[in-house]
């Protein structure tokens, strides 16, 4: 068997492939955090939450709608969307102009409301949930047995943060959102409805936490604390990518997805830990993140 | 570099002087004294000597974010670590009592000097950020470590003698010497925060640009307040996983740094008997609804939310806005 400093490649490739998975959803949740935290000044403390709320919204279409894993990846995402632009309309609005820890503190309690209802009444365990049949089954490669499922999961996250970062640099629409992150008032003069483009980005930021969250379902099961402590390597993840740039937030996800794999294989010990490490050494370098524009 | 300024409690500014400002909480003071030596003999003191330890936890917090204007969402790394210590120096060096609180508290207090030179770097949301990250570091750590004794955590550790005199397995005796302990972290932090120094460190809350300008190197002042509420919520944690006989996980679980955080808030940032307050209900209402199981959560992320939409002052704020003089 073939070994890379004494251990096996299979297993370093498949501990990879573990990495890539995790950073697809480290890259989706902070770039999610990173629009959210452009234009509202807030850090979305219950992104973790609405990223489990996706997860469950595709448990309970399953269970109560028969409606599969292909409806619910757009069902999911619509209706958490929804949720959280009613959230922005009815709460987040009324902190502007406090101090933005205000809205994390709000956030934080959202959190909370949301993971607690959901225990009680879905218990801690979790629910299994199957992967589609169409990606069912894997292929060899030769060196490592790739499941389809995986693949796709990988693929479409790549494919969706060069989509958000292709509309937030390159359209019109984002043009306006970067424009209204620099100088809200300045954009409202010129005639863009920037409470509304305030709204729709939220909602927009928090259906790609859902959607994350319903591709998750079939690898991690539907479990109502899945978020909870996933949110807090994220946010150590934007803090090591830095809030400038969403570019940044992106590398930086799948990067540190890979590390913590790696970890896992060389010195499993350190793994749940290494994230944070890294953060604090790159504090220690570069206070504003490896991406950010200095605070 | 824009600083952003968590609402002052009403009432602490205007013409009064320093002096003035201390003199008129006397009368509140001695009413919470009195009730605080009368209470054990109304209700259990187990039950109440919860209450100080948090409320020791919650006004060390209030020294950072009520003064400074830093929201650490990493405190419970302070509490819980504290606790560890001080329950492996008790049960497995068998130091006495206070040493075993002591070693604790210089635990807490050295960590804190550790995780503030990291956090304080930066400002703001990137603060709460870092410090919860590092206490998520430190909450895994005590996951993986001997000591701590992972998921089960240090079990029955002896209480022991005061100054190897007096015996501490009574719980009224015990009361009182947390109450002495709570009393002590009180009047240092009522002391701290109407010294020049806290001057100081209020300034930089109001405005750390000017207060730089001034000459005030904002960082040292932020630095040391760190350290100062890391070491005394370490003294509530040793004491409380001393007078339980029980350090776990839930105490380093950032839980309990959100419990603390809605404790202070709903008492009123930045006020001197809003943190007690916030303790004192909140401890209430986890014990009324125990028997529920998850609701505490469910009510706990109520709270928050409730509090930053429509109380932001807190219960004391409001209560002080209404009389017209500061708590």
């Amino acid at each position: 068997m073939t070994t890379v400093f004494g251990v096996p490649i299979q297993a370093l490739f498949s501990q990879l492939l573990v990495g890539l998975i995790n950073g697809s959803f480290y890259a989706l949740l902070s770039l999610g955090l990173a629009i959210i935290f452009g234009l509202l000044n807030i850090i979305n403390f219950c992104h973790g939450a609405l990223y489990m709320l996706g997860a469950l919204v595709a448990w309970l279409l399953l269970r109560f709608f028969d409606l599969g894993y292909w409806p619910a990846l757009l069902i999911a995402p619509l209706v958490v969307g929804l949720f959280g632009m009613l959230i922005e309309r009815t709460m987040l609005k009324r902190l502007q102009g406090l101090d933005p820890l205000f809205g994390l503190l709000l956030t934080f309690g959202l959190a909370l409301v949301i993971q607690g209802v959901a225990r009680n009444y879905f218990g801690v365990s979790g629910e299994p949930y199957d992967v589609p049949e169409q990606l069912t089954g894997g292929r060899n490669l030769g060196f490592m047995f790739l499941p389809n499922y995986r693949a796709w999961v990988v693929l479409v996250s790549v494919v969706l943060c060069g989509l958000t970062w292709f509309v937030a640099e390159r359209t019109r629409m984002g043009a306006y959102l970067r424009a209204a992150t620099e100088n809200p008032v300045l954009v409202q003069a010129f005639g863009i409805n920037v409470p509304r483009l305030i709204t729709i980005t939220y909602g927009l930021g928090v259906a790609l936490a859902a959607l994350a969250g319903v591709m998750a379902a079939p690898i991690y099961r539907v479990n109502p604390l899945m978020g909870a402590d996933l949110i807090i390597v994220v946010f150590a993840v934007v803090v090591i990518g830095g809030m400038g740039s969403i570019l940044g937030s992106i590398v930086t996800g799948f990067a540190l997805g890979v590390i913590e794999g790696l970890t896992k294989v060389f010195y499993p010990e350190a793994s749940n830990t290494v994230v944070f490490v890294i953060m604090a050494i790159v504090l220690l370098v570069k206070p504003a993140g490896l991406f950010g524009r200095t605070a | 570099m824009t600083t952003h300024r968590v609402e002052a409690p009403a009432g602490v500014q205007g013409g009064v002087s320093r002096r003035d400002d201390v003199r008129s909480l006397r009368i509140p003071i001695l009413a919470m004294v009195l009730l605080a030596v009368v209470a054990p003999f109304v209700i259990y003191p187990v039950f109440l000597m919860k209450m100080l330890c948090f409320a020791l936890f919650a006004c060390a917090f209030n020294l950072l974010i009520g003064y400074v204007g830093l929201l650490s969402f990493g405190h419970a790394l302070f509490f819980g670590a504290a606790g560890y210590l001080a329950g492996h120096a008790a049960k497995v060096w068998g130091l006495p009592f206070e040493l075993a609180v002591l070693t604790g508290t210089a635990t807490a207090a050295l960590l804190g000097l550790v995780v503030g030179g990291l956090a304080i770097r930066s400002q703001g949301i990137y603060f709460s950020m870092i410090t919860l990250a590092l206490a998520q570091m430190f909450f895994f750590y005590c996951l993986r470590a001997q000591f701590t004794g992972g998921e089960d955590g240090i079990q029955a550790i002896p209480r022991g003698k005061l100054l190897g005199l007096v015996s501490l397995d009574n719980n009224l005796t015990m009361y009182f010497v947390v109450l002495a302990i709570f009393l002590f972290g009180f009047f240092f932090i009522l002391r701290v925060i109407h010294s020049p120094f806290g001057q100081v460190m209020k300034a930089v809350r109001e405005n750390e640009p000017r207060a730089v300008s001034l000459g005030y190197k904002a960082d040292h002042y932020k630095l040391i307040t760190f350290v100062l509420s890391a070491g005394l919520s370490g003294l509530a944690g040793g004491t409380k996983s001393i007078v339980f006989q029980l350090a776990s996980l839930t105490d380093v679980h950032w839980g309990t740094s959100g419990e603390v955080i809605l404790m202070v808030l709903l008492g009123g940032l930045g006020t001197v008997f809003g943190p007690i307050v916030g303790a004192v209900v909140i401890i209430c209402v986890e014990s009324y609804l125990a028997g529920l199981g998850g609701w505490v959560t469910v009510v706990q992320g109520a709270l928050f939310v409730v509090c930053v939409l429509a109380f932001r002052r807190g219960i004391i704020g409001e209560l002080s806005r209404v009389l017209h003089r500061p708590l």
